[in-house]
């Protein structure tokens, strides 16, 4: 069985740690300015909605040439959202995202 | 929530973490199974495909990864791209760092190999509800949750490979950004919080439609929380930073019920 490409994956784990690792480790990261505490804050709700978006609304070819997508996993998302605005649960939302997805497929609607 | 619950907030909030994290479970086994297929059509062993979800653990680079080989792209070019792919995680490890302050070097410099977008979207979410770290909830959501049913699915998809129907069909595919969605939604508390979610998300696509979608996602998450505080706070808008202490949880089980 090949393994060749093990040291290519500890190559890229080696790029991708650092950028984990660093901010986690600096010391000093708790005594930030209030003002750049605030900044992190909000790059929670930030980052979870632009990898949300791009993810829906983003598609790539095999040429990886991006383009604007409209589906149905923007109904999706959004009833998720919608549910979980509403105190649902995160566990209904993603359950009912996957279900009007899947229906809307096997129906030929999308 | 029962009495017990509201009157223990730090249960209160792992029980919304698990339950929350089922979702998780069900977009990394689903995602893991197509990347262990994914890699094997590619020509990966079970070895090499596994040995990619231990040691990188970040699926997008992996997924790109598969797509690189296949194209004959040089090693060098591959971890460059990762590199760019996976520069995210920078903001998560940042926000998350004010709150691990106090952990020891080793354990942080172990709980960073596991940070995740899953990861850092249930972990956030759970200490900013508690107002502190809370190591259960961390490993719960970095390893329960994603971590083993990443690599259980990525070993059965590259093991059993073939004839396993498209998960598109079964709508696994829109688990993952109505996750992210879902997450994002039970952080905004404010006006603040909103504008940076909203401009995150109009930034991050446009960036992305112009150029690549991981230069997007960076861009919303540079340029997203940017606009929040340039946003006058609204009048009911926490300042939930002011309120993080740093008290053990499991490690001294004995303060579990100190809360600010």
């Amino acid at each position: 069985m090949s393994t060749d490409l093990v040291l290519l994956a500890v190559l890229m784990g080696a790029a991708t740690y650092p950028s984990r690792a660093l901010p986690l480790l600096a010391p000093g990261m708790h005594r930030l300015p209030a003002r750049v505490q605030e900044y992190l804050r909000l790059v929670g709700p930030a980052i979870l909605a632009t990898l949300a978006a791009v993810n829906v609304m983003v598609a790539i070819d095999a040429d990886r040439n991006p383009s604007f997508h409209v589906g149905i996993e923007w109904l999706a998302v959004g009833a998720c959202v919608v549910l979980v605005a509403a105190r649902r649960g995160l566990l209904v939302g993603t359950v009912v995202a996957a279900l009007i997805a899947a229906l809307a497929r096997s129906t030929g609607l999308a | 929530m029962t009495v017990a619950e509201a009157s223990d907030p730090v249960r209160a909030s792992r029980r919304r973490l698990v339950l929350d994290g089922m979702g998780i479970i069900a977009t990394a086994g689903g995602f893991g199974l197509v990347y262990g297929l994914a890699a094997r059509a590619a020509g990966f062993s079970p070895i090499e495909a596994g040995g990619m979800s231990v040691i990188v653990f970040a699926g997008a680079a992996q997924f790109a990864a598969v797509g690189y080989v296949l194209g004959g792209f040089s090693w060098l070019g591959v971890v460059l791209l990762t590199a760019f792919l996976n520069a995210r995680h920078l903001l998560y490890a940042a926000a998350l760092a004010p709150y691990l302050a106090d952990r020891p070097r080793p354990l942080r410099a172990l709980m960073a190999h596991l940070l995740t977008d899953e990861a850092f979207a249930l972990s956030i979410a759970h200490f900013r509800r508690i107002g502190r770290a809370d190591l259960w909830g961390y490993w719960w959501a970095a390893i329960v949750t994603t971590f083993i049913p990443w690599n259980i699915a990525t070993l059965a998809g590259a093991t059993l490979g073939g004839q396993i129907p498209d998960p598109s069909r079964y709508g696994l595919d829109v688990i993952f950004p109505a996750a992210m969605a879902g997450l994002a939604v039970g952080l905004v508390t404010g006006r603040r919080e909103l504008v940076a979610a909203l401009a995150g998300a109009i930034v991050g696509v446009a960036v992305g439609l112009a150029s690549d979608p991981a230069a997007g996602i960076l861009a919303g998450g540079l340029i997203g929380p940017l606009l929040g505080l340039l946003t006058p706070a609204g009048r009911g808008d926490h300042r939930q930073e002011a309120q993080i202490v740093f008290t053990p949880t499991l490690d001294d089980p004995s303060r579990e019920h100190e809360h600010p």
